[in-house]
């Protein structure tokens, strides 16, 4: 893991003291809300309906057991107890109080981890696959490539007051888990024809108001060339980008409005430019960070134990055929730990839940965890002999539920029961959606599905992206859901269509299930998975299980 | 022909807690839906809502919000506004959490 170097720890303490100023000032009546508002939104201070939120980054989606148990006793010191793990691999403390972030910011700082460009108009954290560094089928480690971004862009003097906020995800994987088309520059590692190491830049996707997929820029980007062309990328932005209406600021509008040749050409006019100023120091550093993140020692161990209780623990066998993936170690697997047990808010750890998983992590576990975009945590490397063990730990903590990428494996944003732009709630939505199937027993039957619910047309729950997406709105002072159906997160990223008309809270539920009812009537096989049914029979028989037969859509809101 | 003015209350969050508070008759902040002052005057909402706002060192995000008498005071006629009074729906925390 990379670790912070003299100059990384001196920035942060420099930062931390710099912003318990601006608190004291804000609080002693020296600065307005208007002036404290952009610097506390810089260091990821949200107000929201209740209370403050504090998102803390978790660079990658990397943490080691000693950040896990610091994120635990702040949950403890100055929130409720517990955490909320979000779909850009942060987390947020929902209950602090204003004159306690400073010294929240601080006991994160002592495990190397900050708050800093979670918010407001600047790049944002740098995200990659969950996996990466354990997956099979992984080309490179994106993770070294998301730290030097994050050197690169955090404080940069030109992309702090950008038109809009800005983010970047990093896959090293064909199979796609970081969704890196519907981000504003999504970078996939790839080989060229010559072997040699590059980037296959996207750039202009989005979700939100006007869901895009992103756009290919540049087929093949040498590793070397990085950074100056992502610098070409944003400053090109930085400057067409609109400024007089946020919701035509961010770069999938300004790449659909002049469209990608002419982005392309003005961003390799740029890079021209640029890119002499890059002298090689960036890749000194990069050839750093590289080594920070070399593989563990994976140890050869005889797999009997493992073996044993897939053959004799239906329960284990469960999870184990639910939540593990393929790792490239012979002997070993990436455990994935639901934070979606049937009922619960999707997301959410108890500090003590939290403490759990960093003790498996250390002892069993190369002292890693990884959080997913989906809201759940990971650990990327166990050897299957220790399987048995780590499975009972978490079955006492309520952290073994076999439920990972099945129907109740919910992405939801917090939305109206905390957030302050949310214009409907998703937890309870998911909450009644998970304890439905859950009671039904079809989960297993039903097989891969993804739901993904936003509280709001800004699509954090990235419903756009859900086989099954649910958007909460407002109509008419009442709470309504539309659905949409056929979106895909991956490499074949694709944006959902909407049924038709929202439902009530009551009702969406009941149109939930008539959906999946109609799935398990209409595939080929069990083997058929709901994507797969979706784009072969098409919307009609879901409209028709949703709105029945006539096109007077009673139901319509 | 001018939209009728329904009733409203002022709140906004208080500033070091961050949780929600309503404007009172005598000018102070409560936690209490129940115990905000009720406006009933457009001319007289907009400028306790002036001055309430100039409250910086107390609150951040002053705005009127619509309600309507209840028994035991006014209550929210939008499911937002009666969040914001409760807390969240998932855990018992936030206001619905404190003793009345």
């Amino acid at each position: 893991m990379y670790r912070y170097t003299d100059f990384d720890a001196a920035f942060v303490a420099e930062r931390n003291a710099q912003f318990r100023a601006q608190v004291e000032r804000r609080i002693d009546g020296s600065l307005t809300e208007d002036e404290f508002k952009p610097l506390r939104l810089m260091n990821g201070l949200y107000l929201q309906l209740h209370a403050y939120m504090l998102r803390v980054a978790i660079p990658y989606g990397t943490l080691n057991s000693a950040q896990m148990r610091q994120l635990a006793y702040i949950a403890e010191r100055w929130d409720k107890g517990y955490g909320h793990f979000t779909t850009r691999q942060n987390i947020q403390f929902n209950w602090p109080q204003l004159r306690d972030v400073p010294d929240m910011l601080d006991a994160l700082a002592e495990v190397q981890m900050h708050a800093i460009q979670t918010s407001g108009d600047t790049i944002r954290n740098v995200t990659a696959d969950h996996f990466a560094g354990a997956a099979a089928d992984e080309i490179a480690d994106p993770r070294p490539v998301a730290e030097l971004i994050r050197q690169w862009s955090t404080d940069h003097p030109e992309f702090q007051f950008l038109p809009r906020k800005f983010k970047i995800a990093v896959t090293g994987s064909p199979n796609d888990r970081a969704v890196t088309k519907a981000h504003d520059i999504g970078l996939r590692m790839v080989r060229n024809d010559a072997g040699e190491p590059g980037f296959e830049v996207i750039v202009g996707g989005g979700l939100g108001r006007t869901p895009m997929i992103g756009k290919v820029v540049r087929d093949f980007l040498p590793e070397t060339d990085l950074l100056p062309y992502l610098e070409a990328v944003v400053s090109v932005w930085n400057l067409l980008g609109r400024r007089d209406n946020k919701y035509k600021s961010r770069i999938k509008i300004t790449v659909h409005e002049h469209g990608i040749d002419d982005i392309r050409a003005r961003v390799e006019e740029r890079f021209a430019l640029l890119r002499p100023a890059f002298t090689g120091v960036d890749q000194q550093l990069f050839a750093q960070i590289k080594a920070d993140f070399a593989p563990p020692a994976f140890a050869d161990r005889d797999t009997g134990p493992f073996d044993r209780a897939y053959a004799n623990d239906p329960v284990f066998r469960s999870w184990a055929d639910t939540n593990l993936s393929a790792h490239r170690a012979p002997g070993h697997a990436i455990a994935q730990i639901s934070l979606k047990a049937h009922g619960a808010t999707p997301g959410d750890a108890t500090a003590d839940q939290m403490r759990v998983m960093a003790d498996l992590a250390e002892r069993y576990g190369h002292d890693e965890l990884r959080i997913s975009h989906e809201q759940n945590v990971v650990l990327p490397h166990v050897h299957k002999a220790d399987l048995p063990a780590i499975h009972a730990a978490l079955k006492a903590a309520g952290l073994a539920t076999a439920n990972i990428g099945k129907i109740s494996d919910i992405i939801a944003c917090p939305g109206m029961d905390y957030c302050a732009l949310a214009t409907a709630r998703s937890i309870p939505i998911a909450q009644e959606i998970a304890t439905r199937f859950d009671q039904l027993k079809l989960e297993h039957e039903v097989g891969d599905l993804k739901i993904k619910i936003s509280g709001c047309i800004n699509a954090c729950g990235h419903h756009h992206v859900g086989h099954i997406g649910i958007l909460g709105l407002d109509r008419a002072g009442v709470e309504n859901y539309q659905i949409t159906l056929g979106g895909d997160h991956t490499e074949t990223a694709a944006i959902g269509q909407r049924t038709g008309p929202g439902f009530s809270a009551d009702e969406i539920v009941p149109a939930i299930e008539r959906i999946v009812d109609t799935y398990l009537s209409e595939r080929l096989s069990a083997d058929e998975t709901f994507i797969d049914t979706f784009r072969r029979v098409g919307m009609t028989p879901f409209k028709t299980a949703l709105y029945g037969e006539s096109d007077k859509k009673q139901k319509a809101a | 022909m001018p939209a009728i003015f329904t009733p409203k209350v002022i709140t906004a969050n208080a500033l070091i807690e961050g949780d929600v508070v309503y404007l009172t008759q005598d000018d102070t902040w409560s936690r209490h839906l129940a115990d905000a002052d009720v406006l009933t005057d457009e001319a007289d909402a907009q400028i306790r809502l002036i001055d309430a706002s100039a409250r910086t060192s107390e609150v951040v995000g002053v705005y009127l919000a619509d309600v309507s008498p209840g028994k035991s005071g006014p209550e929210p006629t939008h499911f937002r506004e009666a969040f914001r009074m409760r807390g969240p729906s998932n855990y018992p925390h936030g206001k619905q959490s404190e003793v009345f």
